[in-house]
C-alpha cells in the first residue's frame, strides 16, 4: 500500500500550515486517496497505474493553489517564555472570557465565592454608607465648606441655666450681642429645634419644628420649591404666629403634595400659622439624622409660652447658630475675632440671678467658631464610635472570607498545575499566567462587589429602621455617593489582590518539566501547603478576635438589660399632660396639677400614680450646687421634684424616714429625700435623717432631709450611682403648664391609655397628652448596645463558620495528601485511633497557633472597645475563655469528619495509589 | 412519477433518475463537442450546489460526497482530490458546511461534513438560480428544435 501521507505531506509542504492543521489535512486526503486506490484496484486497474494516476492528481499543482486560498499559513513560532503581544492589557478580554467560562463550569465554587464576598463587602459597604451619611456627607446646601457655627469653647465650667436641646449653644442675649459684634460672617443665623403639637387636645401628634431667624435660608443658600422661604422681613420682635415653611416630606405627608397647601393654616400647639412655602426635596435642615417638618420665625417663640420669651431669659440656653464666612476669612480667623469680643459680650449679657461663682465662670467663657459643613448630629454623637468599630469588625470578616477564598484558589491551582505547565511550555510568560489567574479573581471580586453593593442598599435601610424609635425617627441620605462607590471599588480591588495574587504567583511557579514528566500534576508543593496552613491559622486568629468581641458586647448588653435601676420598670406608663392650651392663671396651675394627679389616681386599674419633673433614664435632668453645713461646699448634686407617692409608684424602697405628704406645703420648712449615694458622698455615710443642705448661693433655700431611699439610676443605666436629692411638688410655687405622671397599672396598655384619655377628656378636651411606656423608653436608650451586640454577634458567628470551613478544607486536603502515608502506617500496624489522633493533632497545632495569635490580637484590640463595655473589662478572662472554648469546639467539629475519613482508609487501596 | 418536473433532477430521488439523465444528458451531449473550458465552467459553477445538496439531509465525509457525485452523474461529473478538497474547505471557511472528526467503532476516524443554517439559505438560493438557468436554456433549445 502506498504511503499516501508521505506523498501528501510532500505535496503540501509549500503551504507551511500549522502542524496540527497539516496533520488533519494529510489524514483526510490520505483516506480519500486510499479509498480511491482501493476502488481503482477493485475495478481492475493495475496498482502501478492506479498509483501513478493518483500521484499525478496530487502533484499537478492544482491542490496547492486551491488550498492556498482557503487555508491559513502557520504563524512564526513564538520563542519559549515570550508573549506574542507585549502589551500589558493585550488579551485581557480573552482572559476574562476564559475566567467566566471556568466559573460557569464550576457553579458551586462560584456561588460560594461570590456569596462570601458579597456578605463581606456588603457588610463593609453598609457600615461605611452609614458613616458617610452621618459623618462625612456635607449638607445639601450651597458651598457647605464656608459654613461655620459659633459656640462657647475651651470653657470647662460652661454653663449654668436651662437647656432646651442638645444643640443649645447660646442664650437669646448672647445671640443678639454676637449678631452685632461678629465680623467674620457675611451672614449668620440662629435656629432652635422644638416639637410642637399638630393636634388640638387629646393624644399629641408632634411635628419637628425649627425656629429660625430671618437669614437662615439665605445663609444656607437654599431655594424654595413652592412659594417663598422666611426672610429677615418675617423676623421681628413681637411678630406672633406668622408664616411657616414646610419641608417637602411633611408637605407630601400632611398635604398630599398639593400646591393648594400654600396659604392654608397649620396649627402648632394651638397657634395658627400660614403656610408660605415649601423647601426642596433634598433639604432636611442642619441636623443630620433628623428631618425638620416646619420652619417658623424665631420671633414666634413667645406665642407658645405664658412665661415670657426665651429670648429674654438670661440663663435660657436654647439657640444654635450657623453662618457663612466672609470671602477670605477662615474658621481660625473668625475664632480669633470671636475670642477677642468674648469678654465684652459676656460682660454685657451676665445673668443677674447667678451667684458669685457662676458669674465668675460666665465672665471667663469664650466664643469660638467650628466647622459646620456636615451640620450637627445627635446621631453622629451617639453612633460614630460604634460605627467605626463595626467597620473594623466587618473588615476582619472580609479578611477571613478572603483567606477562605485564597485557600480555595490555592486548591484549584493545585488541580490546574498541568494546565499551567502546558501554558508555560507553549510560550506563556509567568506574568501572563499571573494576569490570567488575576483576571479570574477580578471577575469574582467584581461580581461579589456588585452583589455586596446591592445588599448594602437593603442592609443600610434595615439598619436605619433598627435605629429609629417611635419618638425618634431617623432620616439619613442613603443614596450612594462617590465616596461609597469608591469604597466599594477599592474593596473589590483589595479583595482581588488579597485572595488572588498569592495563589496566582504560586501557580505560576510551576516547573513545567517536572509536572509534564510526572504526568499527574496533582501534588502541591510544600510551599503551597504551608501557605494554606498559614491562611487557616490567620482565619482562626481573626475569628477569635471577632468571637471575643461578640461575647463582650453581648454580655455588655445583657448586663445593662439586667441592671438594677433602683425601681421596677414593668407596668409603668409615662403620661405627659400639657395644659398650656387651657391658659390657666399662673397662681392656679399648681393646684390644677394636684387635681389632675388625684383624678388619674382614681382611675380603676391604676395601682398608683405620682408626678415627677424628671423621668428616670430619659437622658435629661436637673442638677445644681449645694452646700452642706460644716461640710463640703458647692457640691454638684442631681435633683428631681416628685409628688407624694412617687417612691411607692416606682417601687423604690424607702430605707428610712418618710415620704413627702400634704403637710409639706410651700409655707412649711423645705424638706428633701436623698439616696444612699448622697449620704455616702456628702455625709460620710452617717444617718442622713434630720441633716440639712442649702442651695449654693441661696442660703435661704435650706432643706431638711426627712427620708432615705435606695439608689436609683438617673440619666443612663451605665452611670455610677449619682447622689440624688428629691424635693416635693407640694412645696413648689410653679408656675408650670405641664405634668409628667408615672402611672403604675397591671391593666393592658391599650385599655389603660383609653381610660386615661377618657378621664382627661372629661377634665378638659383641650388637654394634650403624650404616652410612652417606661420600659420601652429605657430599652430604646440601649439601642447602641443592642446594635453592637447584634452586629458583632452576627460577625462573630459568620467568622467562626468561615474559619470552620477553612480548617475543614485544609485538614481534608492534608488527609488526601497523606493518604499513601496513612496506608503505610496502617499496614505497619497503626490502629484507627492512632490515625485519628494523627489528624487531630495536625488540626490542634493549627488551632493552637491560631489561638495564641488570636488571644494576643484580642487583648490588644480590646482596648478600642473599652468605653463601650459595661460590667466587664476588655481583658475579661471569662469572655476570652468562652471564645477560646467556642473555637476549640468549632475546630473539633471541622476536623472530625476528615479525621474519621482518614481512619477508615483501606491500607491496600491507599498503597495501590503509589 | 412522470419525468415532467425539472426540479426533480436536483433531488436525490431514484424515481427521477430518468429525468436527471434526460435533462442533464441532453445539454451534456449537445455540448460535448464544444470546447472543454465551457464544460469546466459548468462543473465549477454547479459543484457548490452539488456538495451542499448532498449534505443537506445527512452528514457525509469527503470521499463519500465525491463518489456520490460521480455515481449519480454516471461519471459525467468527476472531481479529483486536487479540485474537490479545496472546494470543500472553501465552503467550510464560508460557514456553509461544518466539518467534524467522527470515530466509529472498528473504523478509522473520518471527517464528516454537514450543512449549516447559512448553507441551507445558500442552497435554497442556488437551487432557484439553477432552476431559472436550466429553464431558460430549455426554452431556448426547445424553441430551436420546435
Amino acid at each position: 500500500m502506498p504511503d499516501w501521507a508521505k506523498e501528501i505531506r510532500a505535496a503540501i509542504a509549500a503551504l507551511n500550515l500549522e502542524p496540527m492543521h497539516e496533520a488533519e489535512l494529510v489524514e483526510e486526503l490520505s483516506q480519500h486517496l486510499r479509498d480511491r486506490y482501493d476502488e481503482m484496484l477493485a475495478g481492475g486497474t493495475d496498482p502501478n497505474a492506479a498509483y501513478g494516476s493518483l500521484l499525478q492528481e496530487l502533484n499537478d499543482g492544482a491542490l496547492v493553489s486551491g488550498l492556498k486560498a482557503s487555508l491559513q499559513a502557520a504563524r512564526p513560532p513564538v520563542p519559549l517564555g515570550k508573549d506574542e503581544n507585549a502589551g500589558i492589557l493585550a488579551g485581557i478580554w480573552s482572559d476574562l472570557r476564559f475566567g467566566s467560562r471556568l466559573l460557569q463550569k464550576n457553579p458551586g465554587f462560584a456561588v460560594v465565592a461570590i456569596l462570601s464576598l458579597a456578605l463581606g463587602i456588603g457588610a463593609n459597604t453598609t457600615i461605611f454608607q452609614l458613616l458617610d451619611a452621618v459623618r462625612m456627607r456635607t449638607l445639601p446646601v450651597k458651598d457647605p465648606q464656608r459654613l461655620a457655627r459659633v459656640k462657647i469653647v475651651d470653657s470647662p465650667h460652661c454653663c449654668h441655666g436651662d437647656f432646651y436641646s442638645p444643640d443649645s449653644d447660646l442664650t437669646g442675649a448672647l445671640w443678639n450681642s454676637l449678631r452685632q459684634q461678629q465680623q467674620g460672617f457675611s451672614r449668620i443665623a440662629a435656629w432652635a429645634p422644638a416639637r410642637r403639637n399638630l393636634g388640638q387636645g387629646g393624644e399629641a401628634r408632634y411635628a419637628n419644628t425649627l425656629m429660625v431667624s430671618g437669614e437662615f435660608f439665605d445663609v444656607l443658600g437654599v431655594q424654595p420649591l413652592l412659594g417663598r422661604l422666611l426672610s429677615p422681613a418675617d423676623d421681628y420682635r413681637g411678630c406672633g404666629a406668622q408664616g411657616a415653611v414646610l419641608s417637602y416630606t411633611f408637605w407630601q405627608r400632611e398635604f398630599g403634595g398639593r400646591p393648594e397647601a400654600l396659604g392654608s393654616k397649620l396649627t402648632l400647639n394651638g397657634q395658627p400659622f400660614q403656610i408660605i412655602g415649601v423647601t426642596q426635596a433634598n433639604f432636611y435642615g442642619v441636623d443630620v439624622g433628623q428631618n425638620f417638618d416646619v420652619a417658623i420665625p424665631i420671633c414666634s417663640e413667645p406665642v407658645f409660652s405664658t412665661k415670657g420669651s426665651l429670648m429674654d431669659g438670661p440663663a435660657e440656653w436654647w439657640i444654635a447658630t450657623i453662618g457663612r464666612l466672609k470671602p477670605g476669612w477662615t474658621i481660625e480667623r473668625a475664632s480669633t475675632q470671636l475670642a477677642a469680643i468674648s469678654p465684652a459680650v459676656f460682660a454685657a449679657t451676665l445673668p443677674g440671678e447667678y451667684d458669685a461663682i457662676e458669674k465668675k465662670d460666665y465672665l471667663a467663657f469664650r466664643l469660638g467658631a467650628l466647622p459646620a459643613a456636615t451640620g450637627v448630629s445627635g446621631l453622629r454623637h451617639d453612633y460614630e464610635d460604634p460605627l467605626w468599630l463595626l467597620l473594623a469588625l466587618s473588615g476582619l470578616v472580609l479578611l477571613i472570607a478572603c483567606a477562605n477564598l485564597a485557600n480555595l484558589m490555592l486548591a484549584r491551582a493545585s488541580v490546574r498545575q498541568r494546565e499551567m505547565a502546558l501554558r508555560l511550555t507553549l510560550g506563556a510568560s509567568r506574568s501572563r499566567l499571573i494576569r490570567q489567574l488575576l483576571a479570574e479573581s477580578l471577575l469574582l471580586a467584581a461580581l461579589g462587589t456588585i452583589a455586596g453593593a446591592a445588599l448594602a442598599q437593603i442592609l443600610s435601610r434595615v439598619l436605619v429602621a433598627f435605629l429609629s424609635t417611635h419618638d425618634n425617627q431617623i432620616f439619613v441620605e442613603l443614596t450612594p455617593d462617590w465616596r461609597v462607590l469608591g469604597f466599594a471599588t477599592a474593596l473589590a480591588i483589595l479583595t482581588c489582590v488579597l485572595f488572588g495574587l498569592v495563589p496566582a504567583m504560586q501557580a505560576s511557579r510551576t516547573d513545567p518539566g517536572v509536572v509534564m514528566k510526572t504526568g499527574r500534576g496533582l501534588t502541591a508543593s510544600r510551599d503551597r501547603f504551608l501557605l494554606r496552613r498559614a491562611l487557616v491559622v490567620s482565619q482562626i486568629a481573626l475569628s477569635l478576635v471577632l468571637l471575643t468581641g461578640a461575647f463582650l458586647f453581648v454580655r455588655t448588653f445583657r448586663n445593662l438589660m439586667t441592671e438594677d435601676a433602683g425601681f421596677v420598670q414593668d407596668h409603668l406608663l409615662v403620661v405627659d399632660f400639657d395644659f398650656s392650651p387651657l391658659k390657666l392663671p399662673p397662681a392656679s396651675q399648681m393646684a390644677y396639677k394636684q387635681e389632675l394627679l388625684a383624678r388619674m389616681q382614681s382611675i380603676p386599674g391604676v395601682s398608683s400614680a405620682a408626678e415627677t419633673l424628671v423621668v428616670p433614664l430619659n437622658h435629661s435632668g436637673w442638677d445644681d450646687n449645694i452646700d452642706i453645713p460644716n461640710g463640703p461646699q458647692r457640691q454638684d448634686v442631681t435633683l428631681s421634684r416628685v409628688s407624694p407617692g412617687y417612691f411607692r409608684t416606682m417601687e423604690t424602697p424607702l430605707l428610712a424616714g418618710r415620704d413627702f405628704n400634704q403637710t409639706d406645703t410651700p409655707n412649711s420648712p423645705r424638706v428633701a429625700i436623698v439616696n444612699e449615694a448622697f449620704t455616702r458622698k456628702f455625709l460620710g455615710g452617717a444617718n442622713a435623717l434630720g441633716r440639712f443642705f442649702t442651695d449654693s448661693g441661696k442660703p435661704d433655700q435650706t432643706y431638711q432631709i426627712v427620708g432615705l431611699v435606695k439608689n436609683t439610676k438617673y440619666y443612663t443605666l451605665r452611670e455610677d450611682d449619682l447622689p440624688i436629692a428629691f424635693v416635693s411638688f407640694t412645696q413648689a410655687n410653679g408656675p408650670q403648664e405641664d405634668s409628667q405622671l408615672m402611672i403604675r397599672s397591671d391593666e393592658p396598655l391599650a385599655s389603660l391609655i383609653s381610660s386615661i384619655k377618657h378621664t382627661a377628656n372629661d377634665i378638659n378636651p383641650s388637654l394634650v397628652l403624650t404616652f410612652s411606656v417606661l420600659k420601652t423608653q429605657i430599652r430604646e436608650g440601649l439601642l447602641r448596645e443592642q446594635l453592637m451586640a447584634t452586629l458583632s454577634g452576627f460577625f462573630g458567628a459568620l467568622a467562626t463558620i468561615l474559619a470552620m470551613v477553612g480548617l475543614y478544607g485544609v485538614i481534608s486536603y492534608m488527609v488526601v495528601r497523606r493518604r499513601n502515608e496513612i496506608g503505610v502506617r496502617m499496614a505497619l500496624g497503626a490502629s484507627r485511633n492512632d490515625i485519628l489522633v494523627m489528624v487531630l493533632r495536625e488540626a490542634a497545632i493549627l488551632l493552637g497557633i491560631g489561638l495564641v495569635t488570636g488571644t494576643a490580637l484580642a487583648l490588644a484590640a480590646g482596648t478600642a472597645a473599652a468605653s463601650m463595655l459595661y460590667g466587664l473589662k476588655p481583658r475579661d478572662p471569662l469572655t476570652l475563655g468562652a471564645a477560646i472554648t467556642g473555637m476549640i469546639i468549632v475546630a473539633l467539629l471541622a476536623s472530625l469528619l476528615p479525621a474519621q475519613r482518614a481512619a477508615t482508609v483501606h491500607p491496600m487501596e491507599a498503597l495501590r495509589e503509589e | 412519477m412522470p419525468c415532467g418536473s425539472l426540479k426533480a433532477f436536483l433531488r436525490i430521488d431514484p424515481a427521477n433518475l430518468c429525468l436527471t439523465f434526460t435533462r442533464i444528458a441532453v445539454p451534456y451531449v449537445a455540448m460535448k463537442h464544444i470546447a472543454a473550458p465551457v464544460d469546466r465552467e459548468l462543473k465549477k459553477g454547479s459543484a457548490e450546489l452539488l456538495i451542499l445538496s448532498l449534505v443537506e439531509h445527512r452528514a457525509r465525509h469527503g470521499y463519500e460526497i465525491s463518489k456520490l457525485i460521480d455515481e449519480r452523474s454516471d461519471g459525467v461529473l468527476k472531481f479529483n482530490v486536487a479540485s474537490f478538497y479545496p472546494l470543500l474547505y472553501r465552503l467550510e471557511k464560508r460557514g456553509w458546511i461544518a466539518g467534524r472528526w467522527v470515530e466509529k467503532a472498528g473504523q478509522r476516524r473520518r471527517r464528516y461534513y454537514r450543512l449549516t443554517s447559512d448553507g441551507k439559505q445558500i442552497l435554497k438560493t442556488q437551487r432557484a438560480t439553477w432552476l431559472d438557468f436550466v429553464n431558460a436554456i430549455h426554452r431556448i433549445t426547445e424553441a430551436e428544435n420546435a
